[in-house]
């Protein structure tokens, strides 16, 4: 710096506090500061989400506490006790319907806009499915009322019932709605997110696999079920998503399920409730403190079984589309 | 039967299973479809769209009162929502190699994958509790169902603009934060526009949130600390109960809706034409 000095006294102080200026606009600063500031807001809102939620239930949780999870009992008009087992149990059996009636067509969807159908074509159909992503919940609910449920009564459940009476969950009075047709809503629903992401899983598979396989001389189907063995960790994220979506799922659920708080249903046309359910129906009739404090304890719960969900689907799906993008490109 | 033969057997069921899965997905898309449009279009009179909901045993009425508040909510949603998503979209674009920026988006994903009701609770206790039924209790609900949704769509609309465009901007001596608002953005547009888009679509269909935070309302506007009408809660309302006046307009109802949501989904894809 010294030798520069002296060859170009004058130029070399203007010049670093040049390059300086430049680089270096105040306004830059500012605007990163302000833009990472609101992007971190993120965390504001999530904790102060988790602090309303556990505040709102406080009142609950102390009457309560642990008897709250393990509770069967939900009376608010006389001895106002409050037990979201049954809830819990509602919710996490209507998933269970719904992951077992959505997996294997969420499995074919993925498969065969990927694998299957040529490209121009897997892309028109995608943009269908992606379609059906986007009706809105309480329409999914209302075509479940008027027109599923009449079709489910007619001309599937008494058929069900004379294959399969034998078993007890078969057994039992038919109205419509109930367990099965909430499971059944929900798989509709869940379909069209599962497939899409099992749909971009299987494209990032590497073409050398395909190919590999191939040139082996297996089948179109053996080569997909390597493509599938090769996707697998992507395609369990997909299913834990679709399980996040089913667990909290309102509107429809609500207008097909019958909402009748039991411990467990006598069958599986008989009518049940589930945590989102109960909320939709309550919140606005709850008259007393304890009893919102309850409802509120209810999205607590509720809230920490899709958040569980969801950063178990999410760390899957990430490492999995972030491993393999790189080579699927070449 | 040898074992080659069994092989291509296997081969082409599972091909048929593969096409019956396709089938069995996209009927009640066209199931749906069909009906909303036929139950729903004999409901439709100029009267539906300008008269607000009839009282119970009331013949006629509309839902224009819902249509009112739905855009009215959407609006006030999208005041708190946008700008919020927006900026966060730009830093997790323009400086996102940093911690912060891996945990932050995230989070994001964390919040999308939060059930829309719990939002409604957050919103209930947080707003609801303190100054009661109000619109603005539901447009907040839904501004946080928005945040996570546009600031992913701006993130990944902003990524794809090429880095040279950024560099020529900087090289013509023009501030990065002047680059990034005026150059990056104007070429990224159409994509963040669609984001947008998508995100409306999404809080427009939005009903569980909206019943917690406001409830039902039959009238129209009133203030910004009282209720509104909603078509999506309408809906669920209408469909609930036993006058058949309500149940015909729920039809309807959702016939503007699915219009309305599934109307922007296409125009969102049309304006990138398939690039999203």
């Amino acid at each position: 710096m010294k030798i520069s000095q002296k060859v170009f006294p004058f130029f070399c102080n203007l010049n670093i506090k040049f390059i300086l200026q430049l680089n270096h606009f105040k306004g830059d600063d500012i605007f990163k500061l302000v833009s990472a500031l609101v992007a971190s807001s993120i965390f504001l809102l999530l904790g102060l989400m988790v602090y309303e939620l556990v505040k709102g239930s406080w009142l609950s949780i102390q009457t309560f506490g642990l008897n709250f999870i393990v509770g069967t009992k939900w009376d608010p008009a006389v001895s106002k006790v409050f037990g979201a087992l049954p809830l819990i149990l509602g919710t996490l059996v209507t998933s269970a319907i719904a992951l077992l009636i959505g997996i294997p067509i969420s499995l074919g969807v993925g498969l065969a806009l990927s694998e299957y159908m040529p490209k121009k074509f897997g892309l028109a159909v995608s943009f269908l499915v992606e379609l059906l992503a986007a009706v809105p919940s309480v329409i999914y609910g209302l075509w479940g009322i008027f027109v599923l449920i009449p079709f489910l009564r007619n001309h599937v459940y008494p058929y069900l019932q004379t294959a399969f009476g034998f078993i007890p969950i078969f057994s039992g009075p038919i109205y419509g709605g109930g367990v099965l047709t909430g499971g059944i809503v929900l798989a509709i629903m869940i379909i069209p997110t599962v497939s899409a992401v099992m749909r971009d899983v299987f494209l990032t598979v590497p073409n050398s696999q395909r190919e590999a396989m191939i040139a082996l001389g297996a089948t179109k189907w053996e080569t997909t079920k390597t493509v599938i063995s090769y996707a697998r960790s992507g395609v369990i994220g997909a299913i834990i998503l679709g399980l996040g979506r089913a667990v909290g799922e309102t509107m429809a659920i609500t207008m097909v399920i019958g909402n009748k708080f039991q411990v467990w249903p006598s069958s599986l046309f008989d009518a049940w409730y589930t945590m989102a359910a109960i909320i939709a129906n309550e919140l606005l009739e709850a008259t007393y403190d304890l009893y919102i404090s309850a409802l509120i304890n209810v999205g607590l719960v509720l809230l920490f079984v899709a958040l569980i969900i969801n950063i178990l689907a999410r760390l899957i799906v990430w490492r999995t589309l972030r491993f393999t993008r790189g080579i699927a490109r070449e | 039967m040898d074992h080659y033969k069994f092989r291509v057997v296997k081969n082409h069921l599972v091909q048929f299973l593969v096409y019956l899965a396709l089938f069995l997905a996209l009927v009640p898309l066209f199931s749906i479809l069909y009906e909303v449009v036929v139950r729903g279009f004999s409901t439709i009179s100029i009267e539906f769209f300008i008269k607000p909901t009839p009282t119970v045993g009331e013949v006629g009425g509309g839902v224009a009162n819902a249509i009112q508040g739905t855009l009215i909510t959407i609006g006030l949603a999208s005041l708190i929502g946008v700008p919020i998503g927006l900026m966060s979209g730009i830093f997790l674009s323009e400086y996102g190699e940093s911690k912060l920026s891996v945990v932050v988006r995230f989070l994001h994903d964390v919040l999308m994958g939060i059930p829309s009701i719990v939002i409604g609770v957050f919103a209930y206790a947080l707003i609801t509790l303190s100054i009661g039924f109000s619109v603005i209790a539901a447009a907040f609900a839904l501004s946080v169902i928005m945040i996570p949704i546009v600031t992913r769509t701006t993130e990944e609309a902003l990524k794809l603009v090429p880095m040279s465009i950024r560099e020529a901007a900087i090289a013509l001596g023009i501030p990065r934060w002047k680059a990034t608002v005026t150059v990056v953005f104007s070429g990224a547009k159409k994509a963040i526009v669609t984001g947008l888009l998508l995100s409306i679509a999404r809080i427009a269909g939005e009903s569980a949130p909206v019943l917690v935070t406001m409830g039902f309302w039959r009238w129209w506007f009133a203030g910004f600390d009282r209720p509104v009408a909603n078509l999506a809660l309408d809906i669920f309302i209408f469909a609930m109960s036993p006058f058949k006046n309500w149940l015909t307009l729920a039809w309807g109802s959702a016939l503007v809706l699915i219009l309305l949501v599934l109307g922007i989904s296409v125009a969102a894809r049309v304006l990138t034409k398939g690039r999203y």
